[in-house]
């Protein structure tokens, strides 16, 4: 799959690459649009460490890449593996797992953002179906996914959302022009509007008012994907940082050894919370804290690492197209989606004085 | 030390802050999305006499107090750190003339300066030479009453849209620094083998100009040379002592207008029922944010003050007001697109630009790596 990235990954990250859907299509025919998938509907059947090793490989290269199939593989697909009855999983587990279809997970709003529950979009039930309207804000592939898990509300409070699997083709379903973003610009971040979207009832993902656990558990689970592309990120930088600092050794002159360590200390240490989160998720564990961890942690590691490889590269990294700067833009977005890096800290710290 | 502003230098900011909040202010994003050089900033800068802030009076400037000029660098960076630039090098273009000129070359030069009427630029860094400028290659070889200049510049700022150029190079290539002096080439736009090609696609401060410097056997007359022959790197280094702060109040004007942009929403922004600003993690980030803001204003006050007294302690303040204001504004800035979570990645809002327009506080003027040596190295030896 490296290979199969690295030639495109360039086009990606000046947002003049194919269409995310195209990316899934590759990964795909490499066998890896479904590798959390069972083998039974197309799948893989791989692990979790299968996942995050794939998605580091990719972010390596390109973190546009990455989160696209990230999101694909992880919130995008994840919610219905776990939660989704045998009918839904053989409708889409399938064409999501061979990469024929693109998916997204659609939870935030313009009032909802680390107060995901405050979301507004409606479902009203309506006979077999259920009638969404409503809109949802900086969805990653909106406007090219296939498939979306939308969270909506069928009652008041935070009990009373629920969880539904939505046909991008549907009629209603539409989406923003991609928003310009400092980095990821090979990823499409859009408005996803949904109006009078009529969605089979037996679409809904759970009972109605699941919507919370399937949220929260695409969460847990998605911040061990966002860790792994972090991972991908800072090694990326270091890789560009490491290249120049061997060439000026060899040329005799002075190399910033002090952030060059510790630029390897982070990202080795993000490395290994983000294997220790994947291991549980893998062995059936709550990992809501160690998820939390490796997420804060690593995200937080590509940021520092992708500036301090700007300045061991410098001056050539400060060329928008530089390795080094394409990731000084891309990492910063880390420390936001999957939930800031501030309620990472409320989460964990949660857990720290309730014991 | 108590540093403080006086009333001139007051009504100076106050005056400044104005024209930044009205004129500038709304150009900035535009500036950054077309990466234009805005030459309506410079009118701007011609018409309200900004220009004079660096250059003494006896030149056209106003009284060319570092401080004076660095407050006025700050308010402009808050809204727009392009712009901010050009007012800095201005300065930096015309400081080693100020620096180590003779009387005659300052009257001639610097009221053009002063007034704006040309644009100044300072051309020290090669491709081989960042860091080690003392390893540059460009040669000025003497031949009677003039130099011939052969040679190569990058990374210089306002090299492709000034007329004015201070310029290094070695008399004497079998040295380092000592083998380097210092010229003003005049009428650059117009200089028989000089080309200047803009560099496009930078990550921040989009709209300076930035160019790589071409010198094919340009010809520079004896009387433009800038002290004596190997006076150069001497003269390089006196003129960081006072570039340094010039960058670092950039750095704090760009940190400076992040944290009041983050402030603002915070207050505005409400998630869980009530403002963000109310909840600890936000409140913890914009302290640390206010106190490290402050503390690098304290530095860049000092320093400031220090090249006004004329003090030898210069160089060991500038170098830590410039490591400490870019390191700051780095943080700040990150910090501010925090703030604003999503809303804060994407480029309907300002804080972005000013992340990316931090970056390059870090590394011109002296990387923060070099800060560190110099400053290590006055405590230490080396």
């Amino acid at each position: 799959m490296q290979d199969a990235v690295a030639p495109i990954a360039p086009a990606m990250a000046r947002g003049a690459g194919p269409h995310p859907k195209r990316l899934v299509e590759s990964a795909g025919e490499a066998g890896l649009a479904g590798i959390l998938t069972s083998p039974e509907y197309g799948g893989a059947g791989g692990t979790h460490r299968d996942f995050i090793e794939f998605i580091e490989a990719v972010a390596r290269a390109d973190a546009s890449s990455a989160v696209i199939l990230d999101v694909h593989l992880s919130v995008g697909t994840e919610p219905l593996i776990v939660f989704g009855n045998a009918d839904q999983k053989s409708r889409y587990l399938p064409k999501l797992a061979s990469g024929e279809w693109l998916a997204a997970f659609a939870l935030t709003e313009p009032a909802g953002g680390s107060d995901a529950l405050a979301l507004q979009t409606k479902a009203d039930r309506d006979g077999d179906a259920y009638v969404l309207n409503g809109s949802k804000a900086f969805i990653t592939s909106a406007g090219d996914a296939d498939l979306y898990i939308v969270m909506a509300r069928t009652e008041s409070g935070t009990r009373g959302v629920s969880a539904f699997l939505v046909e991008g083709a549907w009629p209603g379903v539409s989406a923003g022009v991609p928003l310009a973003k400092m980095g990821l610009h090979g990823s499409w971040t859009a408005e996803l509007v949904l109006q009078g979207v009529r969605v089979p009832a037996a679409n809904r993902l759970g009972d109605e008012g699941f919507g919370f656990t399937v949220a929260m558990s695409a969460l847990d689970s998605g911040r061990v994907g966002i860790s792994a592309q972090a991972v991908g990120i800072a090694q990326g930088a270091l890789d560009a940082a490491v290249g120049v600092a061997r060439s000026r050794r060899d040329a005799g002159l002075d190399v910033d050894r002090t952030t060059l360590a510790d630029m390897e200390m982070r990202t080795a240490a993000a490395r290994e919370l983000t294997r220790h989160a994947a291991s549980l998720v893998d062995a059936g564990q709550r990992v809501t804290l160690d998820a939390s961890i490796a997420k804060l942690y690593a995200t937080d590691t590509c940021v520092a690492v992708a500036q301090a490889a700007v300045d061991l590269c410098a001056p050539d990294s400060c060329a928008d197209d530089h390795p080094a700067a394409v990731r000084f833009r891309d990492a910063k977005a880390c420390q936001i989606y999957e939930g800031t890096n501030q309620i990472q800290r409320v989460v964990i710290a949660r857990h720290v004085l309730n014991g | 030390m108590d540093v403080r502003l006086n009333e001139e230098q007051i009504a100076i900011r106050d005056t400044v802050r104005d024209i930044a909040r009205e004129k500038i202010a709304p150009r900035a994003a535009d500036i950054d999305r077309t990466g234009e050089f805005p030459w309506d900033i410079v009118e701007l800068y011609r018409k309200h006499d900004l220009f004079a802030l660096p250059f003494p009076s006896e030149y056209g400037g106003l009284s060319g107090s570092a401080l004076t000029l660095n407050v006025a660098i700050e308010e402009i960076a808050k809204v727009c750190a392009t712009s901010a630039l050009i007012l800095a090098v201005q300065a930096l273009g015309g400081y080693a003339l100020m620096i180590a000129g003779t009387d005659e070359q300052k009257a001639r030069l610097l009221p053009d300066l002063a007034s704006g009427a040309k644009l100044c630029a300072y051309a020290l860094s090669e491709p081989g030479a960042g860091s080690d400028p003392a390893g540059m290659v460009t040669r000025a070889d003497r031949h009677g009453d003039e130099y011939v200049i052969t040679g190569s510049k990058i990374w210089i700022t306002a090299g492709g849209v000034a007329d004015t150029i201070t310029v290094f190079a070695k008399t004497d290539t079998t040295q380092r620094a000592r083998g380097v002096s210092a010229f003003v080439i005049e009428d650059a736009r117009h200089l028989k083998g000089f080309t200047a090609t803009t560099i496009h696609g930078k990550l921040g401060i989009r709209g300076s100009n930035t160019a790589e410097l071409h010198f094919d056997e340009v010809v520079v007359p004896a009387a433009n040379r800038i002290g004596e022959e190997g006076d150069g790197f001497r003269i390089a280094m006196k003129v960081l002592d006072r570039s340094r702060p010039g960058v670092a109040s950039q750095a704090l004007g760009i940190a400076q207008g992040a944290l009041d942009y983050a402030v603002g929403y915070a207050k505005e922004r409400k998630q869980f029922g009530k403002a963000i600003a109310e909840f600890q993690g936000i409140q913890f980030m914009v302290a640390d944010m206010e106190a490290q803001t402050a503390a690098a204003r304290a530095m860049v006050y000092m320093a400031s003050q220090l090249i006004d007294d004329k003090s030898p302690d210069v160089g060991h303040f500038a170098a830590i007001a410039k490591l400490l204001a870019a390191d700051t504004a780095m943080k700040v800035t990150t910090d501010a697109v925090q703030i604003l979570g999503g809303y804060g990645y994407v480029n309907e809002y300002p804080v972005e630009r000013m992340m990316r327009d931090a970056k390059i506080t870090q590394i011109y003027e002296g990387t923060s790596q070099i800060q560190r040596v110099v400053i290590a190295r006055d405590l230490l030896g080396s």
